[in-house]
């Protein structure tokens, strides 16, 4: 079916372009055979002295012209141009970005489908594989994690050996293919003296200076305010939910007794993006494989 | 007529000039006017909302057209980074389309949904806090104003005027532009435009 809206535009369009092209032929003709005097000037004076001849166009200049013109009409017919007509090759620019992703499915498919059938453990050996997911990982992952996986405030290590949501084959690849919603909720509610008491009580965790009274009362407050239901009784955290493990000295958006505050007041919430339809599971088994090794291997 | 007259009078030539640029636009711009695939919207495209539509102007204001392109042309290093590539029904909507021209950053047609909006804030606030690399300028105003004051202030003209151009605004949307853009920063309604773009055809092969 024609893309335009009624038929006289095809038509509209073929006029043009061949009224166009040929004009140009037709104009070219005509000058070419009209008389001309080799040396005559065209009679008038510019700047006193500067003069012009009227000699007729060089032969090698026309044939040159002739020759776009022929150029013009074969590339009219073989490729889309006049109207609707397809041009002979049926070339279009979807065609050949569909030919374009065919010869790298049949050049790489089975180089994924080999790492495919290896697991996880094993690819991560994989010296070819590694190669292979560190330019995925710098193509889709680094926006975010960095350049070298270690992360920024906000946005999770993946260098280290501590995980929010479990470092396993397994939920690192349900990570990545499905994505993540990170939710701390806010708990300003619980009055600015107790959100000191909870910042020292976390600090005190993982051994950072801190008010011991203050932190006494947090540990108090941790286990009545609901802190305990995401990070545990023993605050090491539960990677169902993606708490973070708060003993261990790792901190995702910073360990000042203010960040702290910010976080237990404004809450924090954070999202991975699921990457199973873009990316295919071939890819995404290999990218895991990769951010597995950056922990499991050395 | 002969040579002389032609190259002498300066009348002639603007009225020769005009001719020869009206012949090349009746072949090159017309017809667009009058094919389906550049004036019917995609399945499923849905006009800018007041947010993201205020969001835009942002956009425009600020210049990320001058480094961002929102063009995903149809080769495969390109379907591969950024996803499917751009079709002309995506922009019937967007007066001016943002299709740009330079790649300073990347290409930004289907960045809806890459990326969370707390990774916009980081990013717009200072690009160096996620993207080390990165030598994009930072934003940092932008979550200071809000958003009334500047791009919000003439919304409902700003719509009224789209619908004049061929946007399905229906009066409800136009009176609750307003009302939408209540306490919202610049930050918030960019960050809203960022996350709507190009997820109407999928993001995804």
């Amino acid at each position: 079916m024609s893309d335009f809206v009624s038929e006289f535009w095809n038509f509209y369009v073929i006029g043009i372009v061949l009224v166009s092209v040929i004009g140009c032929a037709v104009f070219l003709w005509s000058q070419g055979s009209a008389n001309f005097t080799v040396g005559k000037t065209t009679g008038h004076a510019w700047d006193e002295t500067l003069e012009e001849y009227n000699n007729p166009l060089p032969k090698w200049w026309s044939w040159m012209f002739y020759i776009t013109v022929f150029f013009a009409l074969a590339y009219l017919a073989l490729y889309p141009g006049l109207g609707s007509f397809k041009g002979m090759l049926g070339w279009s620019s979807v065609g050949q970005w569909k030919g374009e992703q065919q010869k790298a499915a049949q050049q790489y498919d089975p180089i994924y489908q080999k790492f495919q059938q290896m697991d996880i453990q094993a690819v991560a050996a994989d010296k070819q594989a590694m190669e292979m997911g560190k330019r995925l990982f710098l193509t889709y992952c680094m926006q975010c994690h960095g350049a070298d996986a270690r992360g920024s405030k906000g946005f999770p290590n993946l260098a280290d050996s501590d995980w929010l949501y479990g470092g396993e084959p397994a939920q690192i690849v349900e990570t990545i293919s499905n994505g993540r919603m990170g939710v701390m909720p806010p708990h300003a509610h619980l009055g600015a003296d107790t959100v000191k008491d909870l910042a020292n009580y976390v600090r005190s965790l993982s051994g950072l200076s801190n008010d011991a009274v203050r932190a006494a009362k947090g540990q108090e407050a941790f286990m009545t305010a609901g802190c305990a239901g995401c990070h545990g009784m023993d605050a090491k955290g539960m990677h169902a939910v993606g708490a973070p493990n708060l003993t261990d000295g790792t901190w995702l958006y910073g360990s000042s007794e203010a960040t702290i505050m910010e976080t237990i007041n404004n809450g924090r919430q954070n999202k991975m993006p699921a990457w199973k339809d873009f990316l295919g599971e071939a890819k995404v088994h290999l990218l895991t494989a990769y951010v597995y090794s950056l922990s499991n291997t050395k | 007529m002969n040579q002389e007259k032609i190259e002498k009078n300066v009348g002639l030539l603007i009225i020769f000039t005009l001719l020869v640029i009206i012949w090349g636009g009746l072949l090159e711009i017309v017809p667009l006017f009058f094919q389906k695939s550049t004036t019917q919207p995609v399945e499923g495209l849905k006009p800018y909302d007041a947010v993201r539509l205020a969001g835009r102007d942002v956009y425009l204001r600020e210049g990320c057209y001058n480094c961002h392109s929102q063009m995903i042309r149809p080769f495969r290093a390109e379907t591969e980074r950024y996803g499917h590539y751009s079709v002309a029904g995506e922009y019937v909507y967007d007066h001016p389309f943002q299709w740009g021209s330079k790649r300073t950053g990347p290409d930004l047609h289907r960045v809806g949904g890459r990326y969370s909006d707390e990774w916009h804030r980081a990013h717009l606030r200072n690009p160096r806090d996620v993207v080390p690399e990165s030598n994009m300028p930072a934003y940092f105003w932008l979550e200071k104003t809000p958003a009334m004051k500047t791009v919000g202030k003439d919304i409902e003209a700003k719509m009224q005027a789209m619908r004049k151009l061929g946007v399905p605004y229906d009066d409800a949307e136009i009176a609750g532009a307003k009302q939408a853009l209540e306490g919202k920063t610049e930050e918030d309604v960019l960050i809203a435009y960022l996350q709507g773009l190009g997820t109407t055809l999928s993001n995804f092969k």
